[in-house]
């Protein structure tokens, strides 16, 4: 049982000392400047972390989040699927403020495990429709000119599991399979410039080296445009599990175009119709016909606090509601707020400036009465396109499309602070 | 493609490279061999080779009825690989190859690059050439005595090829979308219809 297991009671301590940090706060107001009350002993005894000393610099020379924050761990839903290495987990959003994700809590979705190739093992192809078959190795891919960009990765299946109805009872699980990242690598298209693509070629098929070989077709136009060949996250080397050494990085696309380990670039007139691109990753309508290559992930939002896992547990007062909002089409223009279940809605602060086809953070700070609230937060893009409802994603395509659930998420808070997964009527 | 697309992209591949100098290698005809496995629904791709029902149903009960059960219909939370056609506008539809999946090549070419699971490019092209056949054969689209080649392959059309539509979001549902939004008094007050059950997700998560 290690740090990271939510079974582990350290967790349970880490629960309770959360509530007693809540206490704390509570009974430090409640003597503030009167000069009465019970002393705190926190503030009156010397605490043992004033009194000596913490560990020396050799301690940790890769380091880990401190021990309290142990809770704060990707997890996996068992019965989502047959097992685990062809499987996902979920970025814990409820617990992560600001845009980027740390690279050990980004959400991983593997066909056939977490592949290990060692960076002089690693070789990059391009052929079909070139003037020069290529092959590179890790060393000639950082000899193309760098760029570092903010971008999310949303798994086209995030929030699926919710096209019946509210399922999941918590923000990790409803949208955690979402992760943003500054990516450093070189532009896609001087790689394939380098191999002299041919006028004839129209489509790109990109695959990865792991033992379900990912394999997706890609229009050229997006291929020339903003994608990247990226070779570090967060400034340091790609993890293992997020594609080391090489990624391909396809803003504002769906998370399985992304290929991690990615060995081979084909250049062709047409598409290759991968089962990644047919019998998975294709949008059932009621009709019985289905979309195929829906690549854009649409506007999209959700409040991480309050959420499930984040109820409300100091009482009235002021309350920051805190959230992400995305879309693939560019920037985030607005975000509104509602706090009665889309009856009224204020505009949400942005923080900090965005990149496009990047997580963007809001805020609303509000002074809860202590009333229920049915919270929602709804997204416009730059484009003008308005974050839809759950209810008219399905009056137009059914509840079999599996994938693109960019509705409108709710959260009832009840009169405890407590907070659930609902759906409106 | 518009034609300002194309002029665009004749422009974006007329640049130089922005390194000077060469990098990276000449691929050599065997590396590009060894790792050129995609087949296109035209049949682009194929390898010579051929495979029967028969021996597809022998292949397929030792390497892939463990989990894809004796007659393609799924084990436990594994993909059914037969069945389910006429599902598709059901309440709770049924994807398999012969209900779903627009194009045999998808099948030969994933068979052999993944399958079985997590022992991909394991089996040889006569043995994914007799595992397609007989998965055709387990939906009813072959006969028993059939034989897959290379020759024949692109006869096979599967029952839902024309089930599949380009992505038509941004005329279908994106003008829906974009009129400015309502901000004050938008809906009656709302009420509670459904609450996520605690059964489902995992309890630890709160």
């Amino acid at each position: 049982m290690g740090a990271g297991d939510p079974k582990d009671p350290r967790r349970r301590r880490l629960l309770t000392g959360g509530l007693g940090l809540g206490a704390a706060l509570v009974a430090g107001r409640a003597g503030a400047g009167t000069g009465e009350g019970t002393p705190d002993p926190k503030i009156t005894e010397l605490q043992p972390w004033t009194a000596g000393p913490g560990v020396g610099v050799e301690a940790n020379p890769y380091g880990q989040p401190v021990r309290f924050e142990a809770g704060v761990v990707r997890r996996n839903v068992p019965w989502f699927s047959a097992d685990t290495i062809s499987a996902v987990n979920f970025t814990p959003l409820q617990a992560l403020d600001g845009t980027l994700t740390p690279n050990g809590l980004c959400f991983e979705r593997n066909h056939a495990g977490v592949a290990e190739i060692p960076p002089e093992d690693y070789r990059l192809m391009i052929h079909g429709l070139v003037e020069r078959p290529l092959v590179f190795t890790l060393g000639d891919l950082m000899r193309f000119p760098r760029e570092s960009h903010s971008y999310f990765l949303e798994c086209a299946a995030n929030t699926g599991m919710e096209w019946r109805g509210p399922q999941m009872n918590g923000v990790q699980f409803t949208h955690g399979m979402i992760h943003n990242v500054n990516y450093t690598g070189v532009r896609l298209r001087h790689v394939l410039q380098a191999a002299g693509v041919k006028p004839a070629a129209r489509w790109l098929l990109a695959e990865g080296a792991d033992a379900a070989a990912m394999s997706r077709s890609i229009p050229l136009e997006k291929a020339l445009d903003d994608c990247m060949i990226a070779f570090r996250m967060n400034g340091e080397a790609l993890r293992a599990e997020q594609g080391y050494p090489v990624r391909l990085v396809v803003p504002g696309w769906e998370g399985n175009v992304w290929i991690k380990w990615l060995r081979r670039l084909k250049l062709g007139d047409a598409p290759w119709a991968q089962r990644e691109e047919t019998s998975k990753y294709t949008d059932l309508l009621a009709d019985g016909t289905a979309r195929e290559m829906s690549f854009v992930m649409e506007a999209k939002s959700v409040i991480t606090s309050p959420a499930p896992e984040n109820p409300i547990t100091h009482g009235r007062g002021p309350l920051v509601i805190s959230g992400l909002a995305w879309s693939g089409r560019g920037r985030i223009a607005s975000v509104d707020v509602t706090l009665d279940g889309g009856v009224n809605w204020r505009a949400a602060r942005l923080d900090g400036a965005a990149g496009p086809k990047a997580l963007q953070r809001f805020y609303l700070d509000i002074d809860w009465d202590g009333r229920p609230l049915m919270l929602q937060s709804r997204a416009v893009d730059q484009t003008g396109y308005v974050q839809p409802t759950k209810e008219a994603l399905r009056k137009l395509r059914g509840l079999n499309s599996a994938y693109h659930m960019n509705g409108t998420q709710t959260w009832a808070v009840d009169r405890d602070g407590g907070v659930t997964n609902v759906e409106l009527g | 493609m518009s034609s300002w697309a194309r002029l665009a992209l004749l422009v974006l591949l007329a640049a130089p490279p922005a390194a000077a100098g060469p990098v990276g290698r000449a691929a050599l005809r065997a590396e590009i061999a060894a790792w050129n496995i995609d087949i296109r629904p035209d049949g682009a791709g194929l390898p010579p080779g051929q495979g029967s029902v028969t021996d597809g149903e022998a292949l397929y009960a030792e390497a892939c009825a463990a989990c894809h059960g004796d007659f393609g219909e799924g084990l436990g939370r594994y993909p059914a690989l037969s069945g389910g056609q006429g599902t598709l506008k059901a309440d709770r539809p049924t994807k398999t190859v012969g209900s779903f999946w627009p194009h045999l090549s998808t099948l030969f070419d994933y068979t052999r690059r993944a399958m079985p699971a997590y022992q991909g490019q394991s089996l040889t092209d006569d043995q994914v050439y007799a595992l397609t056949a007989y998965i055709l054969n387990l939906n009813d689209l072959v006969p028993a005595d059939f034989t897959l080649t290379r020759q024949n392959f692109t006869t096979i059309r599967l029952p839902n090829a024309d089930g599949f539509r380009p992505d038509d979001r941004a005329t279908a549902e994106d003008p829906l979308f974009r009129a400015p939004p309502c901000r004050q008094d938008c809906r009656t007050a709302p009420r509670i219809t459904a609450r996520a059950s605690p059964d489902v997700t995992p309890d630890d998560a709160n």
